[in-house]
């Protein structure tokens, strides 16, 4: 008998939709409804043929063989005690509840923790450090606001419910006329399926938000007449005409993405647009917020400022306090110097979300495990890769909406294969890790760490003439 | 946008590149790394028809991207969410990061978005799979693999 399972969450992107309805039938997914076409794929690739059921270790010919839980955890372990300073990376597309236990295994292996934040939205903290964080809960973007604003941020593509859900066009309270009742602004060097929905389109040229954001400062504070004829590409009357409708606006949101936290500027990006919100404050009401990217990636940001006190690039290597510096503890920035001699690759795809010229660094020269229920880049190039249970569908948890709104998420059908959850296999990671000190284990210190890229060059690109 | 920021450089022309997600590479990560889709949605890179007519090449045609940090194969295509000239898009995944710039400028955050590739046409040239490209890099053989494929 097929049955309807509601209030499912998606374990995709950082809009968490709830709303899900899956339909199953003997520990198989039928239907899903609700959900948009990513979130459908999801659920169908849990019930797909030839996933990976149980943990592999590359032999030296380059084959896989497929191993036990307890010879991977062994590995591991044995791989985090040895390690001078292993990095544990990942932990956008987990609970919470593996994200603690994952602190508990770094704290124990004095390693780096550090979550996909650091090649996200690591600006956008590097940024609320500086000036803070004026944000709202995506509830009161729909139930109230007039105005809003996506900034150097994709929805259509990249949270594709996030328009129908929240920013355009539900009916909220307050907000009763829906889209009709709404301006849309949108920032963006491409004519986005976005752009598409809104009202008034900005196109900036790639990498000069800053200035355009500086404009727009300028006419807030009354110096209007000295904004250059074009700023960024955009002329000057269509920022009047904007800046018009924010201050016009009853309550005001801007929404930003990766157009700013990639591009020149980082964090500068992000702290002139607070620095925005507090202006137009003075006028009328404002909010912004990060368009955080997996459905959990808010979570070890809560987590671990719970545990450590910092939310991302986490070096635990002293062993009794914890020290923070995005451009010294990043991942990529490690990966780039040569700094680690083991890596832990969990719910994320360094292999193919990492510069190749970073990735490459831990991909042949140090040990590394790939814990990911699919095959990915990364687990293409490891020596051991360990399937666990997927984050709303096989098993439930906490999970951390983009405004960090925890989400209960829950489990429709069993593990694939009777697999570990992420939790479970931490857990049993971190008592073999006891076991084997206690047999007299240790860090030899004879490792190698891995190479480092002999030159770092620069965005710009000269060609010999 | 006024003006195209391309320059012409041999017979190729230098452009600003980003690289983004896109809907059909998010449907792709879900049925499979290793799977054609992601291999279709994601080994392409997206030009304004302006550098087309610079490059001298039709659309649907094989290109090659050099960055200050590499070089990799990838098909040009038209977009349907327009770019100026000069702009172009590459599909987050390991193709773009083939030639993204690992320089982090003390943040953490890799050059994913805005820096400089030398784009030429390279009609006889093969795209390569992702897992092919990563092996090569990583220094290890490629041999095959059930669930590569």
């Amino acid at each position: 008998m097929p049955e309807v399972i509601k209030n499912v969450a998606c374990p995709y992107c950082g809009a968490c939709c709830d709303d899900l309805e899956v339909t199953v039938e003997d520990g198989k997914i039928l239907e899903v409804k609700n959900a948009c076409i990513i979130g459908t794929e999801i659920y169908h690739h849990a019930s797909r043929e030839g996933r990976v059921g149980s943990p592999r270790m590359r032999q030296p010919d380059g084959t896989y063989k497929d191993i036990t839980y307890d010879e991977a955890i062994d590995y591991t372990a044995r791989m985090l005690i040895k390690a001078k300073k292993p990095l544990i990376y990942g932990f956008g597309s987990t609970n919470c509840e593996g994200q603690a236990a994952a602190g508990r295994v770094a704290e124990e292996a004095g390693a780096v923790l550090d979550n996909c934040a650091s090649i996200c939205h690591g600006s956008s903290f590097l940024a609320i450090f500086d000036t803070g964080y004026p944000s709202c809960t995506l509830g009161e973007v729909k139930n109230r606001a007039d105005v809003v604003i996506y900034w150097g941020s994709n929805p259509a593509h990249a949270h594709p419910r996030h328009m129908s859900r929240y920013g355009v066009f539900p009916r909220g309270f307050f907000t009763n006329k829906g889209h009709r009742g709404r301006k849309v602004i949108c920032v963006d060097p491409r004519y986005t399926d976005t752009a598409r929905c809104a009202d008034y389109f900005l196109q900036v040229k790639q990498g000069h938000d800053y200035d355009l954001f500086d404009a727009f400062r300028m006419v807030m504070h009354g110096y209007a007449d000295d904004v250059p004829e074009i700023v960024a590409g955009v002329p000057k009357e269509k920022i009047l005409e904007v800046c018009d409708i924010i201050k016009k606006g009853r309550y005001v949101h801007i929404f930003f993405g990766m157009g700013l936290c990639h591009s020149d500027g980082r964090n500068h990006n992000i702290d002139i647009a607070i620095n925005l919100v507090r202006d137009i404050n003075e006028v009328t009401k404002c909010t912004i917020m990060a368009m955080r990217g997996h459905y959990n990636i808010a979570g070890p940001g809560v987590v671990w400022s719970w545990q450590f006190g910092f939310p991302y690039c986490i070096d635990l290597s002293k062993g009794s306090h914890a020290h923070m510096n995005p451009g010294e503890t990043s991942s990529v920035d490690l990966a780039n110097r040569g700094e680690v001699d083991a890596f832990i690759n969990i719910g994320t795809d360094a292999g193919a979300h990492f510069p190749i010229r970073a990735f490459e660094k831990l991909g042949s020269h140090i040990p590394m495990v790939t814990i990911d229920p699919s095959v990915n880049m990364a687990a293409t190039v490891s020596d051991v890769h360990i399937p666990v249970a997927i984050v709303g569908v096989e098993t439930g948890g906490i999970c951390y909406r983009m405004d960090n709104v925890p989400i209960q998420y829950r489990a429709v059908v069993p593990p694939y294969n009777g697999i570990l959850t992420d939790e479970e296999l931490f857990n049993r990671i971190l008592n073999r890790m006891l076991e084997l000190k206690e047999q007299g284990i240790e860090c030899d210190g004879k490792w190698e760490y891995a190479k480092a890229i002999p030159s770092l060059i620069p965005v710009k690109l000269e060609p010999e003439a | 946008m006024q003006g195209g920021d391309q320059r012409k450089y041999g017979n190729g022309i230098i452009v600003s590149v980003i690289t983004c997600t896109e809907i059909k590479q998010g449907i792709a990560i879900e049925t499979g790394k290793t799977s054609p889709q992601y291999f279709n949605a994601c080994s392409i890179i997206e030009l304004h028809e302006d550098d087309f007519k610079a490059l001298g090449i039709n659309k649907n045609t094989n290109v090659r991207v050099t960055s200050a940090a590499g070089s990799v194969i990838l098909k040009a295509v038209v977009t349907t969410q327009s770019l100026y000239p000069g702009l172009a898009h590459i599909p987050m995944g390991p193709w773009a990061n083939m030639v993204v710039p690992a320089y982090t400028y003390s943040t953490g955050e890799p050059c994913f978005c805005g820096f400089d590739c030398l784009i030429e046409p390279a009609p006889e040239e093969k795209v390569e799979k992702a897992v092919k490209l990563m092996h090569d890099k990583c220094g290890l053989k490629y041999v095959g693999d059930p669930h590569y494929d």
